[in-house]
């Protein structure tokens, strides 16, 4: 029986570790201090929205191949993990920046990146409430879902690597020892764990969503 | 071969139609004109190559959209059915590209010499802006066609085409505004050579992700 929620269990403990240890873990001397933890947590709701938009666009392909309900139901319960861990994301990013850069938002590849990707999926929702027919609808989104996606993904990994200088790490040329090949090993301890642990909370949350969609149906049906 | 018959003969209708009735035509190239005015009157004194750099393109952008999101909301359900029974959707689709492009080409041209006429040419290497500007027509129109049809599906009014398409633009129009930003400032290619390699593969994405998306629209 533990077969099937193992991972459930094994993604509190990750967070619960990287919470906690986050912040007693020893940290390298840099110029911005003890907010350098923020990294577990800010990067981690990055990769779970890129993990969530990569699986929407995956069910929306395989909607396209078979028109199954069932993965555009995935799709659009996708999209709306990866709007949360977005806006979670850009809000701890907030927060971070008004500390390291003096001010809550400022003109950067990765930071526009992120903020397009937003307002592209809160299109996506948009669009699919004003179709009515459940099959039009699916097919609609699934066909913007694959072109946005494949938009956005060059917007985001090409363009700041072309647009050379930026404030945000991990861009360009850029000093500060962010991604995990450049990171200290006393913060890789916690880092991996903490970013598994994200990715598996985002899944938890996708199975909880895709299953009260599911029921909804149902009831709305009787 | 078939593709290519299909093709010509979708892309001479398309221009058939437009210049027997020149509704959209006349529509957005007055609409070009007075926004062009419009920011002429705005701006008293000398502005900066920056600033004439974006106000051309928001501009451009909207006349884009305006004029493409036309293409597919013209044509009533009946004769969009004709059109299934005997074209390809492949061809459907390629062929309002090309139309479209055509259409934003003439229009960026038209746009170009209006703005110089009446905001000054800041331009340092025209052959640069040209690029920039022949590479925006064709991006402008391939996402914009395809948006339209994506939007024409769902409840047919503009402002959903406009939200749909808004920020799909967003990377094509800032790539753009750096290479014709280094057009207006500098004579040199140098720094613009891998800005234009991704204005390349951005259109060539678009064209592609069109052509094998839209039979899935067409379908109903």
């Amino acid at each position: 029986m533990i077969k099937t929620y193992w991972w459930k269990i094994l993604s509190l403990l990750l967070l619960l570790y990287a919470v906690t240890y986050g912040f007693y873990v020893s940290i390298p001397e840099t110029m911005i201090l003890q907010t350098m933890r923020n990294l577990f947590y800010h990067v981690g709701m990055w990769f779970g929205m890129f993990t969530m938009l990569t699986v929407s666009f995956i069910y929306s392909l395989r909607y396209l191949k078979g028109f199954d309900e069932t993965n555009d139901r995935v799709a659009v319960e996708a999209v709306n993990v990866g709007l949360l861990f977005g806006f979670l994301g850009i809000f701890t990013g907030m927060i971070w920046a008004n500390f390291t850069w003096g001010s809550p938002w400022v003109k950067d590849p990765k930071l526009n990146g992120a903020a397009v990707g937003l307002v592209i999926y809160l299109a996506y929702i948009i669009l699919r409430s004003s179709v009515e027919d459940r099959h039009k609808r699916a097919k609609v989104s699934a066909v913007y879902n694959i072109f946005a996606f494949v938009l956005w993904i060059i917007f985001v990994l090409i363009l700041p690597r072309l647009a050379g200088d930026s404030l945000h790490p991990a861009t360009g040329d850029n000093s500060t020892p962010v991604m995990p090949m450049q990171l200290d090993p006393s913060m890789r301890t916690v880092f991996y764990p903490a970013m598994i642990g994200w990715i598996l909370l985002g899944t938890w949350i996708l199975q909880i969503r895709i299953r009260m969609s599911r029921l909804k149906e149902i009831l709305e049906e009787h | 071969m078939l593709l290519r018959r299909e093709l010509t003969y979708l892309f001479l209708k398309e221009i058939r139609l437009e210049l027997k009735q020149r509704y959209v035509l006349n529509g957005i190239l007055l609409y070009l004109v007075s926004t062009v005015f419009v920011t002429y009157l705005a701006f008293t004194g000398t502005i900066t190559s920056e600033t004439w750099n974006s106000l051309f393109w928001i501009i451009l952008l909207f006349v884009a959209v305006n004029g493409i999101s036309k293409s597919f909301i013209q044509e009533n359900p009946a004769r969009h059915l004709y059109y299934y029974t005997i074209a390809s959707a492949e061809a459907i689709v390629l062929s309002k590209i090309f139309y479209n492009l055509l259409l934003m080409a003439i229009l960026s041209v038209l746009a170009l010499l209006f703005f110089v006429l009446l905001m000054g040419n800041m331009i340092q290497n025209p052959l640069l802006f040209l690029t920039a500007l022949i590479l925006g027509s064709l991006g402008l129109s391939s996402v914009l066609t395809m948006i339209a049809a994506i939007a024409s599906r769902a409840s047919n009014n503009f402002s959903l085409m406009a939200i749909l398409s808004f920020p799909i633009v967003l990377p094509l129009l800032m790539t753009l505004m750096k290479v014709s930003g280094s057009a207006l400032n500098s004579y040199s290619w140098s720094g613009s050579i891998p800005l234009i390699a991704i204005l390349l593969i951005i259109n060539v994405a678009v064209i592609m992700l069109a052509f094998l998306l839209f039979p899935y629209l067409w379908r109903d």
